[in-house]
C-alpha cells in the first residue's frame, strides 16, 4: 500500500509543542509511508487540496492525518480523500492536539507521542478495507420529548413543515415551566397569554398526536428508524371520554398539594391542574385519592356525566415509529432547603422564584394578589436574594442559572405595581443581563421603580415576631445590614431535570456532571446530540431562559427537516460481520448483543451460522471481543487492525 | 464498655471545670470509659495556629499520637477550640512534607486510622437521641431552653463534618429528648464575640447581647452550650453584657452535659452546677420538687 502522511500544525494549537516536521520526517520511516509533509491548517480548503494533490502525484492507496479530535474533522478528510478517488474508509485520524499537545509541554516528549500515535494509525491503516455504505429510507415522523416551550416550538415548527409529530409530555398538561410564570422579561407580557395560543395550535395540529401523563420507556433504533415505546401513565379518567367540564374537580372532597402552584393551596384529589391546560382532562391523584386511600368514596364516579373515570385504569404502553427524536425535557428548580442559613425550607414566608411567580399570577393560589403564605397578610417590605442554588461550588452548583437576574428585576417591578406602597430589596453578586434590551430592564427595576440594590450574599434569614429578618452584607459599603422583611424570595437557580440521566441512557446521548445534555460541539454543533438523528431544544442542555429555548426549538426543529428532506439516508458500514467459514454457532454473540442485532441463519443442510442484521448493528464490539473462534468481527475495527496498531506501539 | 481517648483541654481544668466533671459524669452514667491522654498538652489555641499552622498542628498532633499508642481510635474532646486543632493536625497526613516535619518535630506519627470528634458529636452518634431518651429519669418538661453550638463547632464545614454548618439540629433533638421545649433559635452559630472579652469588651458586650436578647424573646430561661469560651462570654460576662446593653437578662448557660445529666437524675452537684455564675436555681428547684 501507498500510505501518504499529513501531520498538521493547527496553527501553533499543535507546532507549539509538537516538532510536525519532524514528525513528517519520522512517519516517512514507517512501512509503506511514500510520503509525509507538514501542513498549516489541514482542514482548510487548500489543506483539503494539498491532500488531493498528493493522493494523484504519489498515487497514494491510503491517507493519515495526525492533527485534532475525529469527532470535528474526520467527516471532513474522509470527504477530501472520496473527492481523489480514494474509498472513505482508507483514511486514518491521529489525534495529536487533545492528545498530545494540549495536554503536555515537553515537546521532546510530545514530538516522540505525536510520531507513535501517526505510527500506530498507519499500522491500522496497512489492514483497513474498503468499505461500503447503502442506503435506507427515512421515516419521516419525528418524536419530541417535552411540552414546555421548546418543545412545543420544535414540534410546531416540525408540524408546519408537513412532518408527523409525537410529543410526549411527562405532566398531566403540556406548557412546561412557561405556563406557571406570570409575566416575562423584558417585555412584561403575560406568559400564558402568549404561550396559551401555541399550546392550543399543538392540540389542533392534525399531525400532531399528543401523548401527555406519558413518559418515554425505551427507545431502539437508530437515526431514520427508532422505535419508541412509551409509557401512558394511568390517570383513571378516560381521555376519549373525557370533555374537560370539570365537575369532577368541583365536586371532589379529596385535597391534593398544588404542583402547579408550587405546593402554595391545594388543589383537589381529581384535577385539570390550571384553566388552560392542554389537553383540558382530568387526572387522579392516587396518593390521595380517597377512593385509592381508604377505599371508597367515587363522588366523581357518581357525577362525571359521561362515565370517564376508570378507578381500574392500569399504565399501558404504545409504540411508536419516528425517524428523528428532539430532546425538550427541561429543568428543575434548585431546592433551597439545602441552604441551612436561609431557613433549610423551614420559614412558609421565605419562598422560591416560581412560588412567587405563581402568587403573581392572576391564576395563582391568591387570586394575583400579593400575600404572605403564612398568614394572607400583604407584605410591605420584601428581600429578593440572587444566586441560590447558582454560583455556589459549596451546594455544587458553580454555574451561572442565566435567568435569575432578569426575573427578580421582573417580579420586583411588579411587586411595585401590584403594591405601590411596597419596597424591594435585591441581594446580588453581580447582575448578569447580556440579551437584548435586559441591562435597560434591570436599570428601569432600579431607577424607576426604587428597587434597592445591595450587593452582597446573605448570611442568615431567621424570624423575629411575624416578619423576617435578613441579615447580610454590603460589599460596596464595607457594612453589615439587616433589613426586616414581611417576605424573602429565594432566586432559586436553574438545575438538571430529576430525570435527565436516565432518559441520557434511554437515547445513548451524553450528559456533564450536573444532568445537562451535552451538545455535540460547543460552539457549531449546538443542538445535535453525539447520537445521530437526536437533537436537543431548550434548558436540556443548560440554563436558557425563553427566547434562547424557542430559539432553539427552532433550530432542533430545522435540523429534522434537514435529515427529513432525504428520502433515504446512508448507513454505517462500520458494523460487525461474521465469517461463516469459522463461525461455529455458538451464539455467544447473540447473547451479549445489546441491540438484537445477531440471529441464527440456516444453511443448506441445516448448518446454522451467526448473522448480523447490519441496519441494527450499533458498531458497539462486544461481539466480537467475546466470539470464541474471533469469526464476528466489527468492520474499521477488526482484531488485525487493533493489533497492528497495538503491536507498533509496543514494539 | 466503649473506650474513648479523652482530650479536655486547658479550659476544663480552670474556668470550665464543671464541663469536665459534667462529661466525666454523663459518661459514666452511659458506660463509657474515658481514657484521659496521659501526659497531654495544650493544643496552642488561637496563638499557636495563628502564629505557625505547624506549631498548631504539632502541639494537637502530640496528643493524637499519644492516644493512638494506648489503643485509642477516636478522640473526643468537648472544646471546639481544640477539636479544630486536633482537626488541623489529622489533616497534615495528607501532605507528605508536613507529615516529615511533623515527625521531625515531635519523633512521633499519626495513625491514619484516628478520628477526632467533639463531645456534642459524640453523644450524638454514640449514645443517640434515642439512648438518651430512654435514660431519662427526670423529665426537664415544661423548661424552654435554647441550643447555642456557637460559630466553631461544625465550622467549616469541610473540617468539622458533622450536622448542618448553618442550622445544626444535632443538640436541638438531644435537648428535646430531656422533654424541654426547644424553640427554633436563629443565633444558634452566631458569635459570642469569643476571645473579644478580654481585649474589647464593646464587641462582647453587642454579640453576646444579640444572642441572650433573642433568646429571651424566645422565652427561654437556659442556654445550652458546648463551647467553654461561649460559656464564658454568656453566663460569667452575663453582668458585663447587661450593663452594656441596660439590659436585665437573667439566663443560666448551661453545658450540654450538665442539661442532659439533670434530666438523667444526676445530682446538681456532680455536675458542677454551683460552679455556674447565673444561677441556675428556676431549671434545679423544679427537679427537686
Amino acid at each position: 500500500m501507498r500510505i501518504g502522511v499529513f501531520v498538521c500544525k493547527c496553527g501553533t494549537n499543535i507546532a507549539g509543542t509538537v516538532d510536525t516536521e519532524a514528525v513528517a520526517a519520522e512517519a516517512l520511516t514507517f512501512a509503506d509511508v511514500v510520503y509525509a509533509t507538514s501542513y498549516m491548517y489541514t482542514c482548510s480548503e487548500p489543506g483539503q487540496q494539498e491532500i488531493q494533490r498528493a493522493i494523484s502525484e504519489h498515487k497514494l492507496q491510503g491517507v493519515v492525518v495526525a492533527a485534532c479530535s475525529p469527532r470535528m474533522h474526520e467527516p471532513t478528510f474522509r470527504r477530501a480523500v472520496e473527492k481523489a478517488g480514494l474509498n472513505r474508509y482508507m483514511f486514518e485520524m491521529a489525534n495529536i492536539r487533545e492528545h498530545v499537545s494540549w495536554i503536555g509541554t515537553d515537546r521532546v516528549a510530545n514530538t516522540g507521542k505525536a510520531a507513535d500515535l501517526v505510527r500506530m494509525a498507519v499500522a491500522k491503516l496497512r489492514f483497513n478495507q474498503p468499505l461500503f455504505s447503502s442506503r435506507m429510507p427515512v421515516n419521516k415522523r419525528v418524536l419530541v420529548i417535552g411540552g414546555g416551550v421548546a418543545g412545543i416550538q420544535a414540534a410546531l415548527d416540525c408540524a408546519e413543515g408537513g412532518l408527523d409529530v409525537v410529543m410526549v409530555e411527562k405532566r398531566t398538561s403540556i406548557g412546561g415551566k412557561m405556563a406557571q410564570l406570570d409575566k416575562t422579561f423584558p417585555t412584561i407580557d403575560c406568559s400564558s397569554c402568549i404561550l396559551g395560543p401555541k399550546m392550543v395550535d399543538v392540540s389542533q395540529k392534525e399531525n400532531i398526536t399528543l401523548y401527555a401523563a406519558s413518559e418515554i420507556e425505551a427507545i431502539n433504533g437508530y437515526i431514520g428508524n427508532f422505535s419508541v415505546q412509551i409509557r401512558k401513565k394511568a390517570t383513571y379518567v378516560d381521555w376519549e371520554a373525557c370533555t374537560g367540564c370539570g365537575l369532577c374537580m368541583e365536586k371532589c372532597p379529596g385535597k391534593a398539594p398544588d404542583a402547579f402552584n408550587v405546593g402554595l393551596g391545594a388543589t383537589k384529589a381529581i384535577n385539570i391542574p390550571f384553566p388552560q391546560a392542554i389537553p383540558r382532562k382530568a387526572a387522579i391523584d392516587p396518593k390521595h385519592c380517597r377512593q385509592f386511600t381508604k377505599g371508597k368514596c367515587g363522588v366523581c364516579k357518581k357525577l362525571c356525566p359521561v362515565s370517564a373515570i376508570d378507578f381500574d385504569m392500569q399504565d399501558s404502553i404504545v409504540t411508536e415509529e419516528v425517524g428523528a427524536i428532539v430532546v425538550a425535557t427541561g429543568y428543575d428548580l434548585f431546592d433551597h432547603s439545602v441552604y441551612g442559613e436561609y431557613g433549610a425550607g423551614r420559614y412558609p414566608d421565605v419562598i422560591s422564584g416560581l412560588q412567587y411567580e405563581r402568587i403573581l399570577s392572576a391564576s395563582g393560589p391568591y387570586g394575583g394578589h400579593i400575600r404572605r403564605p403564612s398568614d394572607g397578610r400583604e407584605p410591605k417590605d420584601i428581600v429578593f436574594i440572587a444566586c441560590v442554588g447558582s454560583r455556589d461550588p459549596s451546594v455544587d452548583r458553580p454555574y451561572c442559572s442565566g435567568v435569575c437576574c432578569m426575573y427578580i428585576a421582573k417580579q420586583a417591578i411588579l411587586t411595585r405595581d401590584h403594591l405601590p406602597d411596597s419596597n424591594s430589596y435585591v441581594f446580588y453578586m453581580d447582575i448578569r443581563a447580556p440579551g437584548k434590551n435586559y441591562d435597560e430592564f434591570v436599570r428601569r427595576a432600579q431607577e424607576e421603580y426604587a428597587v434597592q440594590y445591595i450587593r452582597g450574599r446573605v448570611g442568615k434569614i431567621y424570624p423575629r415576631g411575624d416578619r423576617m429578618v435578613v441579615q447580610g452584607a454590603d460589599t460596596l459599603l464595607g457594612v453589615q445590614v439587616e433589613v426586616e422583611a414581611d417576605l424573602v424570595v429565594l432566586a432559586t437557580g436553574v438545575e438538571a431535570s430529576a430525570g435527565a440521566g436516565a432518559l441520557a441512557e434511554k437515547l445513548r446521548i451524553s450528559y456533564d456532571q450536573y444532568g445537562f445534555y451535552m451538545e455535540s460541539h460547543p460552539k457549531l454543533r449546538p443542538v445535535e446530540t453525539n447520537t445521530a438523528g437526536v437533537y436537543l431544544a431548550g434548558a436540556c442542555q443548560g440554563p436558557k431562559d425563553i427566547p434562547a429555548s424557542v430559539a432553539q426549538g427552532s433550530a432542533a426543529a430545522s435540523k429534522v427537516q434537514a435529515l427529513f428532506s432525504r428520502d433515504t439516508i446512508e448507513t454505517n458500514p462500520q458494523v460487525a460481520l461474521v465469517n461463516e467459514r469459522t463461525c461455529v454457532a455458538c451464539g455467544k454473540c447473540i447473547e451479549v448483543c445489546p441491540f438484537g442485532a445477531i440471529r441464527f441463519k440456516e444453511l443448506r443442510g441445516g448448518i446454522q451460522k451467526a448473522e448480523v442484521l447490519p441496519s441494527v448493528c450499533q458498531g458497539c464490539g462486544l461481539c466480537n471481543a467475546t466470539c470464541p473462534p474471533k469469526a464476528i468481527q466489527l468492520q474499521h475495527s477488526t482484531d488485525n487492525q487493533i493489533l497492528a496498531a497495538v503491536n507498533e506501539l509496543c514494539a | 464498655m466503649k473506650r474513648v481517648a479523652y482530650y479536655k483541654g486547658c479550659s476544663l481544668e480552670g474556668l470550665a471545670a464543671e464541663y469536665d466533671v459534667s462529661t466525666r459524669a454523663l459518661c459514666e452514667a452511659f458506660g463509657i470509659e474515658l481514657v484521659e491522654i496521659p501526659d497531654w498538652n495544650c493544643c496552642g489555641s488561637t496563638p499557636a495556629h495563628s502564629y505557625d499552622p505547624m506549631l498548631s498542628a504539632a502541639l494537637a498532633g502530640r496528643n493524637l499520637a499519644i492516644a493512638a499508642q494506648h489503643g485509642c481510635e477516636l478522640v473526643m474532646t468537648p472544646c471546639p477550640g481544640c477539636l479544630k486543632s486536633l482537626k488541623g493536625a489529622l489533616e497534615i497526613n495528607g501532605h507528605p512534607e508536613k507529615r516529615e516535619a511533623f515527625v521531625e518535630l515531635t519523633g512521633m506519627e499519626i495513625d491514619d486510622r484516628i478520628q477526632a470528634v467533639s463531645l456534642l458529636q459524640f453523644i450524638y452518634e454514640q449514645i443517640g437521641v434515642e439512648g438518651v431518651q430512654k435514660s431519662i429519669r427526670r423529665p426537664l418538661t415544661g423548661h424552654v431552653v435554647v441550643p447555642y453550638y456557637g460559630c466553631l463547632l461544625t465550622r467549616p464545614a469541610a473540617a468539622a463534618r458533622f450536622d448542618d454548618p448553618e442550622n445544626p439540629t444535632s443538640m436541638d433533638l438531644l435537648i428535646q429528648a430531656t422533654g424541654a421545649t426547644v424553640p427554633d433559635f436563629p443565633y444558634k452559630t452566631e458569635c459570642c464575640g469569643a476571645t473579644y472579652g478580654v481585649t474589647r469588651n464593646d464587641i462582647v458586650g453587642k454579640l453576646s447581647g444579640r444572642i441572650l436578647d433573642m433568646a429571651a424573646r424566645l422565652g427561654a430561661e437556659a442556654v445550652a452550650v458546648a463551647c467553654p469560651l461561649c460559656q464564658q462570654n454568656l453566663d460569667l460576662r452575663q453582668d458585663q453584657v447587661n450593663s452594656y446593653n441596660k439590659r436585665t437578662f437573667d439566663l443560666c448557660v448551661v453545658y450540654i452535659p450538665q442539661l442532659i445529666g439533670l434530666a438523667l437524675g444526676i445530682e446538681p452537684k456532680l455536675l458542677g452546677m454551683d460552679k455556674l455564675f447565673v444561677n441556675p436555681g428556676r431549671l434545679l428547684q423544679d427537679l427537686e420538687g
